[in-house]
């Protein structure tokens, strides 16, 4: 509009600053636009900087385009559950003297203490140590390879730890044929993911390697038509899970489905009945499945030249990594954070392991924090209102793309899940992406002590964005 | 020490609403821990590994909720009132609808296509980002903040100029659109004389004393202090007297100017020259009292005052303007009031052109003037710096405002600076500003007084009289009303002047000896 045509419309000013300003205007009769603003890229000027290169109207337009081809990749995926095997025979690069764990690369000295504790009660399971004692002295001894499960076409929970025999679900994206894995969920509380390592978690681990996997995966090799993941998180959140902190409706679906299956192995009742038990004793049996269906999906948007989009958000307990379509398997990490959130009876924030799992997979693809709306009954893990949690999946749509179609919120009219983080968007509004997470004890050996909301360390944004606009071509 | 174990049977609470309950309630007053969950078996083992032993809760089910506290003796009652107001939550749902706000430009024009002018007042490190994308947008732009590096500058304007849109700023404080006044300004009748001013407070001053003389403002036009600089070459000051010259309803145009760059000056004069308009001219400190052009006027210390100028060619008859012309007997009544030691003025000002024309009067008489915004560095002095023989301050320049708010929102400085001065007892006069209107302190007069009180009767001690001049610089229109900041004014025994330069000239004959 020019100087001369606005002398002759009505003044419609847009107040980005100061609100007095807003106030006088208002004085005046004058409606302003408000805004929320703050300091784009966490006002560092060489993000502010990139970002500007990348707003160059040609980049942009480059980018734009690239992202709309990986969010099509994401959105078009068609995940599907194919059955369960054991990691090393499975996991892609396992072997016997393999650990995965959650998040970017680190070393056994530098890791969390929960972390630690997983990695121990693992080797300990696997054989390898007689005891946790003579597991920390294997683990620091080089002889165990270290890797992260995202480098394995992998995500693994919490501490994410995976070794040799664990099971894990096979699952396909039959729309661009990549497959993921992820392991089995140990329900809650007092297990290895969390850091737990005592006797009762390698005797659940023996169990699950010696009855759940082989019922599970036998149950599967009777289902020739494999289970359509999308579908059945897509009716997950209509019935109020989020898929990430809450999975009860996802659960019951996913139970269901196996059931027929399970029944019809050649296990004994009791065995069977075991896995009814122990699928019935949490709410979270379904939780690895989603994890490891976004996974799938998101390894479809791997590699697209210029795409700004985020594909991994992961952490290992001490740094909170990131990858980006356009910048292949680099990470850009900056320090894991506190998870804030009510904890169990008797545990204060003092007790609490910094973030950790690669289950941020889930808000990496649009649902947990995202569809935090479709969730409403679990809104008190964030001491929040019914608003609050339709206002963070809202809010979403600021940093992302575009929206699922096929997973939709019931109570927002049915819009899709936001999805596509975009590292520019992160950067320029200062809205952070949203997850849903529990809490493990800090200390090795203990587990899970609440659960909470927590939000990624403004740094593995600025470093992506920065090395975006040394990518992305001019 | 006491601990309250309660079962409240068959009462179910889902386990996350119990977490977050937990975290409340160990939270009270007096409450050294508070346990609240159902009784499960994993629950029954928290509670036991934390030492609660208690028939009660071996007994309970599943479906009971156990609740156990902790708290000091005397605590103990209102802990458990507090936890059972946490477990008996109501839906305080917010009533209030939240106003609507957008975290980025481009989500606020999405959803506000009509938005025409985005006024921008953030950190000026990041000014020029915002700026560029409303100019992008196709939104004109008032940028407040300061701060914006001249590179940046020169690009916006460049691209305001060929998009058509003007950029006012950075560091414009003042602006009137369509009779709407932006950041800081005055309430003022709406007429046919168009501002475009390179000074905020200059500018403001020109509208006010338009109105008070009977004229109305069409636009004002800010374009920043620096906008008449060889570096930027005036861009949004040519653009917005084009504006002016192709607007109906502006039927007079003013321009008002900090000294500017001398090449930059015959650009802008050129420019005025080939308006169909009559256009008067000041730019402040300038020696130029030819503009070469028939429909320019100069406008000098030794002319008509600007808004005069611009009254009368608007069409009001010159014989019904109250000129409130320089009271000779008053310079007389104060000057025998002062002691002979009493020789210098001590100007404290808000606004920064208000302090250059009351300077300018000044050191038109005296050349021992220091300021922090004196040209000549040997008269230049700092915010931390005494003030020494004839001091004007503008104390809303960055040296005195670096993490600080404006002096026209918040006066705390000038309030220790008004009793500081006082105690010089070679200092005859204090002079100062009040500026009124949108964006202003909203009593700036009553927020003084006490400090002008205060200073007056600390010269009283030393047997002196010392005399505080005033401008208040606001209409009828403004809130508050001048009259009543003037009435505050004379209530305290402070003298008024009636326009910035009424004040330099007042405050330089008080302190004017026998030989002057």
């Amino acid at each position: 509009m020019s100087v001369n045509d606005l002398f002759s419309a009505n003044l419609k000013p847009v107040n980005l600053g100061l609100d007095m300003f807003a106030d006088d205007l208002k004085k005046q009769g004058v409606e302003p636009v408000l805004m929320d603003w703050t300091p784009p890229g966490g006002g560092d000027p060489d993000v502010i900087a990139a970002l500007s290169r990348l707003e160059d109207p040609a980049v942009a337009e480059r980018i734009d385009a690239a992202n709309q081809v990986a969010l099509d990749r994401i959105l078009s995926s068609q995940p599907f559950l194919e059955g369960f095997g054991q990691a090393i025979d499975t996991v892609p690069g396992m072997t016997a003297k393999t650990i995965l764990h959650a998040g970017p690369p680190i070393e056994f000295t530098r890791m969390s203490g929960p972390m630690k504790g997983a990695v121990t009660g693992a080797l300990v399971f696997e054989g390898l140590a007689k005891n946790i004692d003579e597991a920390f002295e294997l683990a620091a001894s080089g002889e165990i390879t270290f890797s992260p499960c995202h480098e394995h076409q992998s995500v693994g929970s919490m501490a994410g730890v995976t070794s040799a025999s664990m099971w894990v679900h096979k699952v396909t994206n039959r729309t661009h044929g990549n497959t993921a894995f992820t392991n089995l969920s140990e329900q809650l509380s007092k297990i290895l993911r969390f850091g737990a390592n005592d006797q009762s978690v390698i005797d659940r681990l023996n169990w699950m390697r010696d009855v759940f996997g082989p019922i599970l995966s036998a149950a599967m090799s009777l289902n020739e038509d494999g289970l359509d993941l999308r579908l059945m998180l897509s009716q997950a959140l209509h019935m109020g899970d989020e898929a990430h902190n809450r999975n009860v409706a996802g659960t019951t679906l996913l139970i269901q489905a196996l059931a027929p299956y399970i029944l019809e192995t050649d296990f004994t009742t009791k065995e069977k009945r075991e896995v009814f038990d122990f699928v019935a004793s949490s709410d979270y049996f379904s939780g690895p499945t989603w994890m490891v269906a976004a996974k799938a999906s998101m390894d479809a948007a791997n590699g697209v030249e210029n795409s700004t989009i985020v594909t991994t958000m992961a952490r290992n307990g001490v740094d909170f990594g990131i990858r980006v379509a356009g910048t292949g398997g680099q990470w850009f990490t900056g320090p894991a954070q506190e998870v804030i959130g009510p904890m169990f009876a008797g545990y204060t924030r003092e007790d609490s392991g910094l973030d950790m799992g690669d289950s941020a997979i889930t808000e990496t693809f649009g649902i947990g924090g995202f569809a935090m709306a479709a969730a409403p009954a679990i809104v008190a893990l964030v001491g929040g209102t019914v608003d609050e949690a339709m206002g963070y999946s809202r809010t979403m749509n600021a940093i992302t793309t575009g929206n699922n179609p096929n997973i939709t919120i019931p109570a927002l009219d049915f819009m899709g899940v936001p999805s596509g983080i975009d590292v520019r968007k992160v950067m320029e509004t200062g809205i952070l992406p949203v997850i849903n997470t529990a809490i493990a004890h800090k200390e090795p050996g203990i587990g899970m002590i609440g659960a909470g909301i927590m939000h990624p360390p403004v740094e593995a944004f600025q470093k992506a964005l920065r090395a975006l606009a040394d990518t992305v071509k001019p | 020490m006491t601990r309250h174990i309660e079962i409240r049977k068959n009462t179910y609470l889902d386990s996350v609403s119990l977490m977050s309950m937990s975290t409340k309630a160990n939270a009270v007053e007096g409450v050294t821990q508070a346990l609240l969950g159902m009784a499960t078996p994993m629950n029954k083992e928290v509670l036991a590994n934390v030492g609660v032993d208690d028939p009660s809760v071996d007994e309970a089910r599943p479906s009971d909720l156990m609740i156990v506290i902790d708290a000091a003796d005397d605590a103990l009652e209102a802990a458990i009132a507090a936890v059972d107001g946490i477990l008996a939550r109501k839906d305080k749902k917010a009533a209030d609808a939240r106003e609507v706000r957008y975290r980025t430009l481009d989500g606020a024009f999405q959803e506000a296509p009509d938005a025409n002018l985005v006024i921008i007042s953030v950190n000026g490190a990041f000014a020029a980002r915002e700026a560029r994308k409303a100019l992008n947008a196709g939104k004109n732009v008032m940028i407040f903040s300061d701060n914006v590096s001249v590179e940046d500058e020169l690009a916006l304007k460049n691209l305001a100029h060929e998009k058509g849109l003007i950029v006012m700023g950075p560091d414009c404080g003042t602006a009137i659109i369509n009779g709407t006044g932006l950041a800081f300004a005055n309430a003022v009748r709406r007429g046919s004389i168009g501002i475009v001013g390179a000074s905020g407070t200059g500018s403001q001053e020109v509208s006010v004393r338009i109105h008070d003389f009977g004229g109305g403002v069409s636009q004002l036009i800010g374009t920043g202090g620096r906008d008449l600089s060889t570096e930027i070459g005036g861009i949004s000051m040519i653009d917005g007297i084009r504006a002016l010259d192709a607007d109906p309803e502006t039927s007079v145009i003013v321009i008002i100017s900090k000294p500017p760059a001398e090449d930059v000056a015959t650009k802008v004069l050129e420019v005025a020259g080939q308006a169909s308009k009559p256009v008067f001219v000041t730019f402040l400190g300038s020696d130029r009292t030819e503009s070469g052009f028939d429909n320019v006027t100069m406008v000098t210390a030794g002319t008509k005052p600007l808004a005069i100028a611009a009254v009368v060619a608007s069409g009001i008859d010159e014989s019904t303007l109250d000129k409130h012309p320089l009271n000779i007997p008053l310079i007389e009544e104060v000057r025998a009031k002062l002691a002979p030691e009493q020789k210098y003025v001590r100007g404290l000002f808000c606004g920064g052109t208000l302090c250059d024309e009351s300077m300018f009067a000044a050191l038109a008489k005296y050349d021992n003037v220091y300021s922090n915004i004196q040209k000549d560095p040997a008269y230049r002095i700092g915010a931390m710096d005494e003030s020494r023989e004839h001091t004007f301050l503008d104390m809303g320049d960055d040296d005195f405002t670096n993490g600080r708010p404006h002096p026209m929102i918040d006066p705390s400085l000038r309030l220790q600076r008004i009793v500081e001065e006082a105690k010089d007892p070679s200092v005859g006069v204090i002079a100062m500003d009040f500026v009124l209107g949108f964006g202003a302190h909203d009593d700036p007069v009553g927020v003084t007084i006490p400090a002008i009180t205060e200073a007056k009767s600390i010269a009283a001690e030393r047997g002196h009289h010392l005399e505080i001049l005033g401008y208040v610089l606001g209409t009828d229109l403004d809130t508050p009303a001048i009259g009543e900041q003037i009435a505050q004014l004379e209530a305290a025994g402070v003298t008024i002047a009636s326009s910035s330069t009424n004040l330099g000239l007042l405050a330089r004959e008080f302190v004017a000896k026998g030989d002057n």
